[in-house]
């Protein structure tokens, strides 16, 4: 059954209106499963790479596309109805740490290639349909923040550089057959702002559509991201892009996140999507929160209709995804609110003027 | 404070380098960090938004602006607030939106290269994300008159809307403001070509906004600030008044518009709005005479200012005099160790003799608030003292009592009550957060946590209200609050605290409060030693109540809806020929003069929001209340008096009449004459309750037209009107000037003008509009009595406590265009001084009470709405006579 790019996006849409989606967990606990080498993280063609690779997550989608492509199989057979390309750091910005530049775009590629072809597998296998985002990570840059903090008017990025990195991260994803975009991890809003403009500018030069999906990060329990912004002002700062769906993800367990999507959930006229992780870190800076334990949170976003789509970060595994399954199953969505017109800017804070 | 009810948004010109020498001075000598400091201290003093420009022939002005907007994201005491990205340089604009995560405001795009580079900048704009002043200026030139002024903007806005998908509410026009009284005769006008713009633009181009650069204004005054000071006082008072929501302004400098020397107010207003050809000689000639002293009244002396000053602030607070407060206070300031010193010695001693007084029920509502702003007056003096020797000491803080969070919960505009138990608590020294109306719970909670504040006060008028209040309450358990809520508001009540807010909370307590002289009492209890005791009481008292209710509820047998039904008032259509109103559809009656309603004003009402009981005009001679009531009454009519004259509200109403027939309890509307075509329904709710005698009928308002089926042509119709536009500016610029009494008291006479006109327009309505009373001859004390014939209920009150059908009546009358009057989430009215109902024109129908309902007829409403069965029951839940939850659970 192939569709087009525009049909997959269409179901997608109508699919979210009948029930609450399930997006996959972590990608990176399943890799550290796998107890991979520095020599398989190579392989064959990077064996002389003048750096060492192993970490470099994103980079399996060359070396170890079937391992990739097992993940994503058992997310879906979780229950998972979308995963997440392997392609958090596969922009231009975050492989220089390697090295590796050159190969954002065919990362990028490949990696929604393999997802799509899990995706394709199971759809068939299960006749239920499946779905590929191509995730767009944050970098490891800040457009806002100095890293200098004696020099607090510097910047180590700028926003057209970021413009230009996402730009050829999407090109790949939509040209390796993604079916929606997912700019996700937000810290620094200016970046998720230049995803934003560059995924309009492929999408205008492609003369495509496809769902984008935004995801922000609160680092921490004062409620903010860390370039600031409450989740309110983070979504007046976001909703020009008219997105698919906004939530939060990573950062904080379910139970921290809960407020604030809660609060982004009140405001945002569009769905909300929310994977947390398993919990806050334990004193091994290891997330141990049960798959029992996380889906009856996550349960009760579903319950008190919080959420139209969820999933899980950091430490969550299939089993925390099918235990999330259930949990949400035969719950109703989140009925999307119908917001007032009025004029609403944000600095760190929501601006809401007259109407 | 962001509050969506501030309706008019001043950008302030000190970070901008084309408005201040002074900053222009420290950028060009790269100086940031003092540049900075200006920023933070625009945002410190209250600016809603920054405005940022760089555009100075000396400076690389893209660079500056990237620095400037760069350093300035370090500062969350500064990049709180959104950006106004300003420049006439669309190289600086797009290197500023790099630079700024939020979602700025981008000042300025326009049409003057033509339409193909607007376009360009335009699509641009939309990928960054930013809202966008747009200059009403084209090829030919700046659009000077009204023609071209609304030609331009409307242009502009077919193509950002319409073409670009440009959100409309994202658009600012900006139709220029030009000098007048230059002495040419083309620029008199251009002061009216400009409130008239606005007026179109914000009739015509919805949702759109209109700002300005006011101080151009009075370009020809230059050197008598005090001149272009009120120019500008004038003009911004005229264009707000018709929907200028932002604007360039330098607010600190501009005096408040009733503070205007008269003579200098009426001159100016004659240039502004080129009211006579000779205006700009006749205020040429007065200007020297006006120059520098402020131009503000003054008053004779009295023989208490020979006291000394302890005793001359004790009398200012008690008799609640301001005039010579900053005086008094500077002295005992001077004679003090320490600014601090002057509060918690003579002013305290002064409220504490007032509060005693109104304890000792000597002193009453409306006085003891004059005496608030006379304290609130003598701190904002003290307030610079105090910072400078915080500055240079190190944080010395006062003792207040405690610190209390007020808020009208979202969905609800209503915010008079919780103004006075604001201001009662402050006397009281507890320290009062408020934050206004349509407040959402996360803001109440977010604020609490800040501030760490020890009591949450809730206050609500409109029945949706009490289900956001235990959503609050909810989410205060959910969250791990345990500070005590405070619950009042004309809709709340003991039982409903008891019943449903209480049971929510168990963490904390939940208290009602019937009104504000039990305010403090019930904070100081709960905040006191005895707190234990007396939260045990209210406990107690909780239970109590909840129990005598479930057992009212089950005691309260009610009929079943077939039975009420069968019940029904059937009135003798066969004899009954309705009188054809003079028009069908609506009439909008903009801009109704206030003068015509003030003798339909019904004052009882206006006293019992101060707190003083009885029946106008008999309480004037009451005892004890009798001379507090007149000096209120007093002060009351001299305000109603500037009201009328200064043209501070303007009253709009809209009226509709329509063909209708009752079918079954609701009553269906028609397009024509052949009555097929249904344009409308109207939902009623029927009483249930069990009658021991017989004579009363299960009465619906839809008895009371004539059924499809009796073939009479009966009409029905609707109304709404408000006198609320302004009464936000003014409430504002009372509470700028430190005066809780002036904002109260312009609060209640706007909500009192609301009634008033709903009165009048009624009466018309019988006589003329409808016509079915042609001859009716009745007193105002009459129709207060309701003596009348015909009714006009309001959706939400007794005979049809459902609120969401205003949402049908808006509708049908186009309230919100036509009118100005929006509806809230909860359908609550904006401005908060509106007032709508049905008329309903049958010679023998009355008011009822609909009363408690059953569980058939919230299930055959429901079914009638198109709602869910929950649905039905959120929107009904004051009048269900049953708990959902309970008869979910017995199933």
């Amino acid at each position: 059954m192939m569709q087009t790019v525009h049909e997959r996006a269409e179901a997608l849409k109508r699919l979210a209106a009948t029930r609450i989606l399930v997006l996959d967990g972590a990608m990176g606990t399943m890799i550290q499963r796998l107890k991979l080498t520095e020599a398989d993280f190579r392989g064959e063609r990077f064996k002389d790479w003048p750096r060492d690779l192993k970490g470099n997550n994103d980079l399996l989608i060359l070396t170890k596309p079937d391992a990739v492509e097992a993940i994503h199989r058992e997310y879906f057979e979780a229950g998972a109805d979308i995963v997440e390309t392997n392609t958090f750091s596969s922009t231009t910005i975050a492989q220089a740490d390697y090295g590796m530049e050159a190969l954002a775009y065919e990362l990028n590629y490949e990696g929604a290639r393999i997802a799509r072809r899990a995706a394709d597998k199971v759809a068939a296998e299960t006749g239920r349909p499946r779905f590929v985002a191509g995730a767009i990570g944050p970098t490891n840059r800040t457009a806002s923040i100095s890293p200098d903090v004696n020099n607090p008017g510097f910047r180590a990025i700028t926003f057209d550089e970021l413009r230009t990195a996402y730009a050829e991260a999407t090109r790949g994803l939509i040209d390796g057959g993604a079916d929606a975009i997912l700019i996700e991890t937000i810290f620094d809003t200016l970046n998720a702002k230049a995803a934003v403009a560059a995924v309009e500018d492929v999408f205008e030069e492609k003369g495509v559509e496809l769902p984008v999906m935004i995801s922000g990060t609160i680092t921490d329990l004062s409620g903010r991201t860390l370039s600031g912004q409450t989740p309110t002002a983070f979504w007046y700062s976001l909703r020009h892009a008219k997105p698919f769906s906004i939530g939060l993800n990573c950062a904080l367990g379910a139970k921290e996140m809960r407020g604030h999507i809660d609060e982004i959930g009140r405001v945002a006229d569009t769905l909300v999507c929310a994977y947390p992780n398993a919990g806050l870190p334990n004193e091994f800076g290891e997330y141990d929160e049960s798959p029992a334990a996380m889906a009856k949170l996550v349960g009760e976003f579903a319950q008190s209709g919080l959420v139209n789509i969820v999933g899980g970060c950091c430490g969550t595994t299939p089993d925390h995804i099918h235990a999330i399954a259930e949990a949400v199953k035969g719950v109703a969505p989140r009925a999307v609110p119908k917001i007032e017109p009025r004029l609403r800017l944000s600095g760190l804070e929501p601006f809401v003027g007259a109407a | 404070m962001t509050t969506p009810t501030a309706s008019f948004v001043n950008i302030g010109e000190r970070t901008n380098v084309t408005g201040s020498a002074k900053f222009r001075k420290l950028i060009t000598a790269g100086d940031y960090g003092a540049a900075l400091d200006v920023a933070r201290e625009q945002v410190a003093n209250g600016a809603q938004i920054l405005d940022v420009n760089m555009d100075e022939g000396l400076l690389d002005s893209e660079k500056a602006m990237v620095t400037f907007l760069n350093l300035l994201a370090a500062e969350p005491d500064i990049a709180r607030v959104p950006i106004m990205i300003d420049s006439s340089k669309w190289s600086v604009i797009e290197a500023g939106l790099k630079c700024v995560q939020g979602k700025p405001i981008v000042n300025s795009i326009s049409m003057k290269e033509g339409e193909g580079p607007f376009r360009e900048q335009a699509r641009k704009l939309r990928r960054y994300g930013a809202a966008v002043v747009v200059m009403a200026f084209d090829e030919k030139g700046q659009a000077d008159t009204f023609q071209r002024k609304t030609e331009i903007c409307a242009r502009a806005y077919r193509i950002l809307v319409d073409e670009i998908g440009y959100p409309a509410e994202d658009i600012i026009f900006d139709p220029n403001v030009f000098a007048v009284a230059t002495g040419i005769e083309e620029h008199n006008n251009y002061g009216v070509d400009f409130i008239e713009a606005t007026r179109w633009i914000r009739s015509n181009l919805p949702h759109a906004h209109v700002s300005g650069g006011v101080s151009n204004l009075s370009f020809s005054f230059r050197g008598n600030e005090t001149v272009r000071a009120a120019m500008h006082s004038v003009f911004l008072y005229h264009a707000i008044a018709v929907g200028m929501d932002m604007g360039i302004v330098n607010a600190g400098a501009l005096p408040v518009y009733d503070d205007i020397e008269p003579e200098l107010r009426e001159l100016c207003e004659d240039v502004v709005l080129n009211r006579r050809p000779d205006a700009t000689e006749r205020l040429l000639e007065a200007a020297s005479k006006f120059k520098g002293d402020g131009g503000q009244k003054k008053e004779a002396d009295l023989a208490w200012r020979e006291w000394p000053v302890d005793k001359r602030l004790e009398h200012a607070l008690v008799a609640g005099i301001t005039d010579f407060i900053e005086i008094d206070t500077e002295e005992a300031r001077a004679r003090s160790t320490r600014p601090l010193d002057v509060i918690e010695g003579p002013l305290m001693a002064g409220m504490n003799v007032v509060g005693d007084l109104f304890g000792a029920g000597k002193m009453f509502l409306p006085q003891v608030v004059k005496s608030a702003r006379v304290m609130k007056q003598a701190v904002a003096y003290l307030m610079p003292f105090m910072e400078a020797e915080k500055a240079r000491l190190g944080d010395a803080g006062t003792s207040s009592a405690g610190k209390i969070l007020l808020a009208t919960v979202k969905g609800d505009v209503h915010d008079i009550g919780k103004n006075i138990v604001g201001v009662v608590l402050q006397c009281n020294n507890f320290e009062v957060i408020d934050l206004g109306v349509m407040v959402p719970a996360t803001k109440i909670l977010a604020v609490a946590r800040e501030q760490k504040v020890d009591v949450i006060g809730l206050s609500g008028l409109i029945t949706p209200s009490l289900d956001e209040m235990c959503h609050v309450a909810a989410e205060m358990e959910r969250e791990g609050f345990d500070v005590p809520l405070l619950i009042g508001g004309a809709t709340t009540s003991k039982v409903h605290t008891a019943v449903k807010i209480h049971p929510n909370y168990a963490r904390g307590q939940a208290v009602y409060v019937l009104d504000a002289s039990r305010a403090v009492g019930v904070a100081s209890s709960l905040l006191g030693r005895d707190k234990g005791a007396y939260v045990a009481e209210v406990q107690a008292d909780y239970v109590r109540i909840a129990e005598a209710h479930a057992r009212g509820q089950e005691a309260k047998r009610r009929l079943s809806l077939a039975d009420a039904r069968a019940d029904a008032l059937k009135l003798d259509w066969s004899a009954y020929r309705p009188t054809q109103p003079s028009f069908l559809g609506t009439r909008l009656f903009a801009d109704y003069p206030i003068a015509e309603l003030v003798p339909y004003i019904d004052w009882t009402p206006f006293f019992a929001t101060w707190e003083i009981k009885g029946t106008y005009p008999i309480l004037f001679e009451d005892e004890k209340v009798g001379a507090a009531a007149r000096a209120l009454f007093n002060d009351a009519q001299s305000m109603l008096a500037k009201m009328v004259e200064e043209r501070w509200l303007t009253a709009n109403g809209v009226v509709g009449f329509w063909r209708a027939n009752a079918v079954g309890d609701d009553i269906a509307l028609y397009a024509d004459d052949t009555r097929t075509g249904e344009i409308a329904r109207l939902h009623t709710l029927r009483q249930q309750i069990a009658r021991s005698t017989e004579k009363r009928r299960h009465v619906a308002l839809s008895d009371f037209v004539a059924p499809r089926d009796s073939g009479v042509a009966d009409y029905v119709g609707g109304f709404a009107v408000t006198t609320g536009i302004g009464e936000e500016v003014i409430a504002e610029r009372f509470n700028r000037a430190n005066d809780d009494y002036s904002k109260i008291l312009s609060q209640a006479l706007a909500d009192r003008l609301a009634e008033a006109f709903a009165e009048r327009l009624h009466q018309r309505v019988r006589r003329e509009l409808w016509g079915y009373a042609a001859d009716e001859t009745l007193s105002n004390a009459d129709l207060i009595r309701e003596t009348y014939a015909g009714i006009r209920p309001a959706p939400g009150y007794p005979a049809q406590p459902d609120h969401t059908e205003k949402r049908t009546l808006f509708d049908l009358l186009d309230a919100e265009r036509a009118a100005g009057i929006q509806l809230t989430e909860s359908y609550a009215m904006w401005p908060g001084s509106s007032v709508s109902g049905l008329y309903i024109g049958h010679p023998e129908s009355f008011y009822f009470g609909v009363g408690k309902i059953e569980a058939d007829q919230a299930a055959d409403y429901a079914a009638r709405k198109g709602w869910t069965l929950a649905e039905a029951e959120r929107w009904l839940a004051p009048v269900l006579n049953y708990d959902p939850l309970r008869a979910v659970a017995a199933e």
